[in-house]
């Protein structure tokens, strides 16, 4: 960068530092503070005070799966359009038609997924 | 881009990757790997590319890393923390490796410097990159930028023709 | 005076230490005044929600209960730890840090008046999003980390929530980014002083389809299922307790106003208004900041939690068809404007 032009990013840098500082500080002061008297009683995962049966971490629905892919698919076609949305003034009609069409493809995606209930929760 | 800066994205980058390899623990692993992708996208910023540091942080540490979370989530930790971290082979893997780097740091000498295109940082500046992005991909590379729909079509159809057979 | 005029709105005039001074001056002033109201954002909620309920709300901490907020921190400082013994410690640990820090940093890129940002930076809106697609971590990792199944269910519940309307936000501002033509927070603002109202009518739609996103991102009353007590305890932070309970519920609410704020400077011509204020120039932005959040409380006072499946269902079949038809709509009107 020339000159004292600073770059444009470096405050976002420094609000991080502080948000992390404030994260972890908050975190580490409390515990210099309060109180820790644990017994295994206390330190068991929460089960409407009944010992835990069985791991928590088992099998979900694949439901989840279905939706976090869905969510990768439809955020690259999100990330598309904004270079598209900020340029919409110079490109003109062509790439306005260019865009309606890639739209029109992902759409049958859409559709198939809707047919396919991956939309539905039960 | 400041050299100093540069080395230490480099240095991070390098160490961050290694943390995340040899971690037992995956979603650790990812943890350092989402710290990873934001030196990543730093590394863009330096270059002038704000669209690509984004995407990189959206895309990547925003989409990608929480389907792997979600995967991750149903292994069975215990299991997977006795294991070997590594199968047998990796001694064969580390050998292609190093003969890869060797061959890059032998080139890197070789190097010569192309042309400087028509986008040059002043350019890029005073257009920002976003814009022209929109205005090279909507306009010349306009048939790399449909396939890509076909190819997220693609997607879609895969992801649920898979899911939808573990579900029976 | 002039001092200050200048190190607000022409730092580069400085040596880049003083440079730094200043950009750290500003992230101190805009970071206390985010936490001042997120503090007594706790107290309006309770009060204003009292009130329609036809209760008074926290009356016995100070005047009116106005010290309710401090009390309340004082207390969850002093709490006891409990970290259950079989949870992963330091994700644990990390998760609502993480959580905090999604939040506060996409504070940076808002500006609070003409020349007034923190970090004006050309992607200003893609920052957002990067920022507020980190929130689903903390949510995750905190139910993962638990190794509690209340926890475990309420994070994946959350996270698939958030990830699902992720994809409505984005597609809703699309609208937006064609009518200013920049990702530049403050272009945008700028882009609609043509426009009396902002670009809350021209995009009206846009503006339907984020706010709906905007509750379900931030995990408020009508989508707060991944906190739905009846049935998963307190979701993902069952487990947490004390200050580390504290971090999430503070990360909720700076998320609340950092949406908040989205929205104004997004559809509702940030910081201007109808007439200029002397002397106080965010004075419109705070004015509409205000209303914005008693709009999220009002609504938690008045409608019924959704139902999970309903949730997704309007998030994928309604929220992202509506998205597009208004992508596809304002495109077609620019053309025709444009002849």
């Amino acid at each position: 960068m020339p000159g004292h032009v600073l770059s444009p990013y470096l405050p976002i840098l420094v609000l991080m530092i502080i948000a992390l500082g404030f994260g972890l500080g908050s975190l580490v002061a409390g515990m210099l503070v309060r109180p820790r008297r644990p017994y295994p009683e206390k330190l068991m995962p929460y089960e409407s005070g009944n010992p835990p049966v069985d791991e928590p971490r088992y099998r979900f629905s694949v439901k989840f799966y279905i939706v976090a892919m869905l969510f990768v698919i439809f955020d690259v076609e999100a990330i598309f359009l904004y270079p598209w949305a900020v340029t919409f003034d110079k490109l003109g009609l062509y790439a306005f038609v260019e865009m309606m069409l890639f739209i029109a493809i992902l759409m049958v995606g859409y559709v198939y997924a809707w047919k396919k209930d991956a939309f539905r929760w039960e | 881009m400041n050299p100093y800066l540069f080395g230490y994205l480099g240095a991070a980058i390098l160490a961050l990757s290694a943390l995340s390899l040899t971690r037992k623990n995956p979603v650790h692993a990812v943890l350092y790997m989402i710290v990873m992708f934001f030196h990543l996208a730093v590394l863009y910023l330096g270059l002038g590319a704000e669209f690509l540091a984004a995407v990189q942080i959206i895309v990547y540490a925003g989409a990608i890393l929480v389907l792997f979370l979600f995967v991750i989530m149903v292994l069975n930790i215990k299991e997977e923390m006795e294991g070997e971290r590594f199968s047998g082979g990796w001694p064969f893997g580390i050998a292609i490796a190093s003969g890869l780097f060797l061959l890059v740091v032998l080139i890197t000498g070789n190097i010569v410097p192309g042309q400087q295109g028509p986008y040059t940082p002043g350019v890029i500046a005073a257009q920002t990159n976003t814009k022209l992005v929109g205005t090279l991909l909507y306009t010349q590379y306009i048939f790399p930028f449909e396939i890509a729909s076909l190819i997220l079509l693609v997607a879609v159809v895969g992801a649920i023709v898979l899911a939808k057979k573990k579900l029976r | 005076m002039d001092l200050l005029y200048n190190a607000v709105f022409r730092p580069e005039t400085y040596s880049p230490l003083i440079q730094v001074l200043i950009i750290l001056a500003k992230a101190l002033v805009v970071v206390g005044v985010l936490m001042l109201h997120v503090t007594y954002a706790t107290y309006f909620e309770r009060k204003s929600i009292g009130h329609m309920q036809v209760r008074l709300g926290p009356m016995r901490v100070g005047p009116h209960g106005l010290l309710q907020p401090i009390a309340d921190f004082i207390k969850l400082f002093f709490k006891e730890d409990i970290i259950p013994a079989s949870a992963d410690k330091p994700i644990f640990f990390i998760a609502p840090a993480i959580s905090i820090f999604a939040g506060m940093t996409a504070i940076s890129v808002i500006p609070f008046f003409s020349g007034f940002v923190v970090a004006n930076i050309n992607i200003g809106l893609l920052f957002i999003f990067a920022m507020s697609s980190l929130n689903a971590y903390g949510v995750v990792l905190a139910g993962w980390a638990s190794n509690s199944k209340y926890s475990f269910l309420g994070g994946l519940r959350s996270s698939a929530q958030v990830i699902s309307y992720e994809i409505a936000m984005g597609l809703s501002l699309v609208g937006v980014m064609m009518m200013a033509g920049s990702l530049n927070l403050s272009e945008i603002v700028r882009a609609q002083q043509r426009f009396p109202g902002g670009f809350f009518w021209p995009q009206a739609l846009g503006f339907f389809v984020f706010m709906v996103a905007a509750f379900a991102e931030t995990n408020r009353t009508p989508f707060d299922l991944p906190e739905a007590e009846s049935e998963l305890v307190a979701g993902y932070f069952t487990e947490y307790s004390g200050m580390r309970f504290a971090l999430f519920y503070v990360a909720e609410y700076i998320g609340m106003i950092v949406m908040s704020l989205v929205g104004i400077t997004c559809f509702l011509g940030g910081w201007n208004g109808p007439f200029a204020i002397p002397y106080l120039p965010f004075a419109w932005l705070f004015i509409k900041l205000y209303l914005f959040i008693f709009f999220f409380y009002w609504v938690r006072a008045t409608l019924p939690r959704y139902r999970y499946d309903q949730l997704m269902a309007l998030g994928w079949k309604l929220l992202i068809p509506l998205a597009l038809l208004n992508i596809i709509g304002t495109g077609l009107v620019k053309m025709l404007l444009k002849g």
